[in-house]
């Protein structure tokens, strides 16, 4: 072949998508580079590094919880249930209010942190159930059989009616979230001070994914939400009640989301209504990341992306000489999650769809 | 050759856009040039009606003409003159925006009737973001019978809202935004916009000195979170204390709906600042307040917010990590006591609470620097027809000098700054603001 028949037959687009490629990662390159060898912006010690990175797994942790609604309901549904960050919102907002104010001004909290933590959890993970079940039942099992862009457009719908109920329920303004008073401050490990809430975080977050996974993986509900997400005809044809395994998956997701909800409430320490929507986004997004349908994919997704935001503004983008690069975090986690799918189109541990799921 | 194609139609799509970008001056003025005549073919049509009713009751004298080149807005006998207001009433700054709009119900119903008509307010929420501020100036354009707006709470909204409202020939009066850009003639500023909130750079100014001067410290680290306002105040904060001889060791910004601030924090941490000063929003200033405490660096930095945070809602939000804080705001222990006797007894006894935000007598002021303008510029018919002319109405309120409000004695400048400003920080203490200082002295 000459090479301008090579020339001829070479897409110019596809060569300026390269080009794109290139550039990134390049820019990512010279900053990383720039930050660590020449010492560009401002100094950090081996401390801040570690501050970082924890802050930005444990934000990831987070994530992940969160994450999983979205993929275990997008595996059996094939549907973005937009709704889910409201799941976690109601959780939230109840148990802070409803339990976390009286058991701090009792004391109870700061006397027996475990027990009111367990308190916490129970409520926040009831109220999620409840409101997922009740979005299910209302909003989404009446459309089963509409075509693919109704339920999507009623899940947005779901997501504002909830979010004004509990803004008509508890008012609009941002609440405090209850925190034991062992729980705050730092803890020395290996010589580094943590904040001891973000460790925790991170480990209980750890669990619960370890747990979800081994509950789909090894129980016979489990399965049948496997066989209802492979394919709902054949799984009726074997005797499972398609609709209550259905159910059961948004009854999950939202165990998960009610959980991330206390951990979040732990972390940032206030609440209000309109906390669900970015996290239920970033969730979205790492689902994506990860490959939407897998479980340990939402989970990396969601790790992935907590540690991009908190260590890439400090490392890539100081490194660049750009200012506020704080600001910044969604664009370079965005731009990373664009550059992951341009390589890997179906998110990192995703498998290539079938016909039938695309 | 179809991604051919695709590519090509998204190149045009840019340009189209970058064309309609380029050429936003010439067509946001043609709505302007085609809505005046339009008025004033309504204006005649008006004389018509009038000369007829002349023909039957020749006693009534000269018919009132409308020679305003803005167009005049036309209030019947036994109509309500309606106002509208673009304050933020929904979402995480609510309280901000209602506590103004009920500034503004009180004032209209301290008033009672304007030249024998009631007075009516149409309510918008102006979303404290531009696109909310644009929707908001949309919908009140669209009614040309109103007269005048009180709005917009954000100065984020307040930018797209001026220059619609501006293009429309109506004025706007704004209560509560205090970016320097809104009354710069080299930015933001469009004509027909006022405002009796004060301007940032005097806010910035006062809380440098403060910090300067009485606290006594000399690095300070400040956040912002790209609003208009934040940013505005931030900037001028970081000029004014950078003038005093103080040093800034870091300028930082995060997004307004950010939730995790530990590594901005760290970030800041790491060049270790005496103030931090985050003149920003709920729920980021809670967020804020909240972690710094848990930073290492930061453990002993004063903080400092601006009126955004000087709130119940910061208190509750952030409880004890608030303890300490200075929030800086307008004055409002004002030197009448018109405030104290008449203003908060009527608030408390029409919303049943204290005043919850700190631009309600500024909102007041504005409704009534309005409501007088109005009286003074519109020609009165002998059946009780108001004919208001718009540039008249301008024109009154930028001749505005030496107006006795709440605030203090008001005068405009001739682009819109109209505040007598006071300013004052408060430290909070056992979940309290307390006053501590203010820039008058008083």
């Amino acid at each position: 072949m000459t090479l301008s028949q090579r020339l001829k037959e070479t897409d110019w687009i596809d060569v300026i998508l390269w080009l794109f490629r290139a550039v990134i990662i390049i820019l990512i390159v010279v900053g990383i580079v720039r930050k660590l060898f020449f010492g560009a912006g401002v100094a950090y010690s081996t401390k801040d590094w570690l501050d970082f990175i924890t802050s930005g797994l444990s934000q990831g942790g987070l994530y992940a919880l969160i994450a999983l609604g979205y993929t275990m309901v997008y595996g059996v549904l094939f549907m973005i249930n937009f709704a889910h960050g409201e799941f976690f919102m109601s959780g939230a907002m109840t148990s802070a209010i409803l339990v976390g104010a009286t058991l701090d001004s009792t004391g109870f909290l700061d006397s027996q942190p475990l027990i009111s933590i367990i308190l916490l959890i129970f409520v926040s993970v009831l109220t999620s159930m409840v409101v997922a079940l009740l979005t299910e039942r209302i909003a989404y099992r009446p459309l089963r059989r509409a075509p693919r862009l109704v339920p999507l457009i009623t899940a947005i719908g779901a997501s504002f009616f909830w979010q004004n109920l509990f803004r008509g329920f508890f008012g609009s303004a941002v609440k405090p979230y209850p925190v034991p008073e062992s729980l705050e401050g730092r803890v020395n490990i290996m010589g580094f001070d943590f904040l001891k809430v973000r460790i925790v975080v991170l480990i209980a977050s750890i669990i619960a994914l370890i747990a979800l996974y081994l509950f789909v993986q090894k129980t016979r509900t489990g399965k049948a939400i496997r066989a209802v997400a492979e394919d709902k005809d054949v799984a009726t044809l074997m005797g499972i009640d398609v609709d209550r395994t259905i159910a059961i998956t948004f009854a999950v997701g939202a165990f998960m989301a009610g959980i991330a909800a206390v951990l979040w409430g732990m972390t940032f320490k206030q609440v209000n209504f309109t906390m669900g929507f970015v996290p239920g986004i970033k969730a979205f997004t790492a689902a994506v990341l990860g490959g939407i349908g897998s479980i340990p994919g939402a989970a990396l997704g969601g790790f992935f992306l907590g540690l991009i935001e908190a260590v890439g503004p400090p490392l890539i983008l100081e490194g660049l000489n750009l200012p506020g690069v704080h600001q910044l975090k969604d664009v370079i986690a965005f731009t990373l999650l664009v550059l992951v799918l341009i390589f890997r189109p179906q998110g990192i541990l995703g498998e290539k769809m079938a016909e039938k799921k695309a | 050759m179809k991604r051919l194609s695709l590519l090509l139609v998204l190149l045009l799509m840019a340009a189209l856009a970058l064309v309609a970008c380029g050429g936003g001056a010439a067509t946001t003025e043609a709505p302007a040039a085609t809505t005046a005549p339009a008025e004033e073919e309504a204006a005649p049509a008006e004389e018509e009606a009038a000369p007829a009713e002349e023909e039957a009751a020749p006693a009534e004298g000269a018919a009132m003409e409308c020679t305003d080149p803005l167009g005049c807005v036309e209030v019947a006998a036994g109509d309500p003159i309606l106002l509208a207001s673009a304050l933020s009433i929904s979402g995480d700054t609510a309280d901000l925006g209602t506590d103004s709009q009920r500034g503004v119900e009180i004032a209209i119903a301290k008033r009672g009737e304007l030249l024998g008509h009631t007075v009516e307010l149409q309510k918008e929420d102006d979303g404290c973001n531009a696109e909310g501020g644009q929707t908001a100036a949309t919908k009140i354009v669209a009614n040309p019978q109103v007269v005048g707006v009180i709005g917009t709470t954000c100065s984020g909204a307040g930018v797209p809202a001026a220059a619609i409202i501006s293009d429309a020939g109506y004025v706007m009066i704004s209560p509560s935004n205090t970016s320097p850009a809104l009354t710069d003639p080299n930015q933001s500023w469009k004509v027909g916009y006022l405002r009796t909130a004060h301007n940032d750079l005097i806010q910035g100014a006062a809380v440098a000195d403060f910090v300067y001067n009485d606290l006594g410290l000399r690095t300070a680290a400040a956040i912002h979170d790209g609003d208009p306002y934040t940013e505005g105040l931030a900037k001028a904060f970081s000029d004014a204390f950078t003038a005093l001889g103080g040093e800034m060791v870091a300028f930082e910004a995060e997004a307004k709906d950010a939730t995790n601030v530990e590594p901005l924090l760290t970030t800041i941490a790491a060049s270790s600042p005496e103030f931090l000063f985050y003149p920003v929003f709920m729920p980021l200033g809670g967020l804020l307040t909240n972690t710094a405490r848990t930073i290492p660096g930061l453990e002993n930095t004063v903080l400092g917010a601006a009126d955004g945070l000087q709130s119940q809602t910061l208190l509750d939000a952030a409880g004890e990590n608030a303890e300490g804080m200075y929030a800086s705001g307008p004055n409002l222990e004002f030197s009448n006591s018109m405030y104290q006797d008449e203003f908060v007894p009527m608030y408390t006894e029409m919303f049943g609470e204290a005043p919850i935000n700190v631009f309600h007598a500024h909102a007041y002021d504005a409704a009534n620097m309005l409501m007088d303008a109005i009286a003074t510029v519109a020609q009165q018919g002998a059946d009780g027809t108001l004919l208001i002319g718009r540039q008249a109405l301008r024109d009154a309120l930028y001749a505005t000098s030496g107006y006795a409000g709440i605030t203090g004695t008001l005068t405009c400048s001739e682009y819109g700054d109209c505040a007598d400003p006071n300013i004052a920080v408060k430290k909070v203490e056992n979940g309290e603001f307390v006053q501590v200082w203010s820039s008058k002295g008083e």
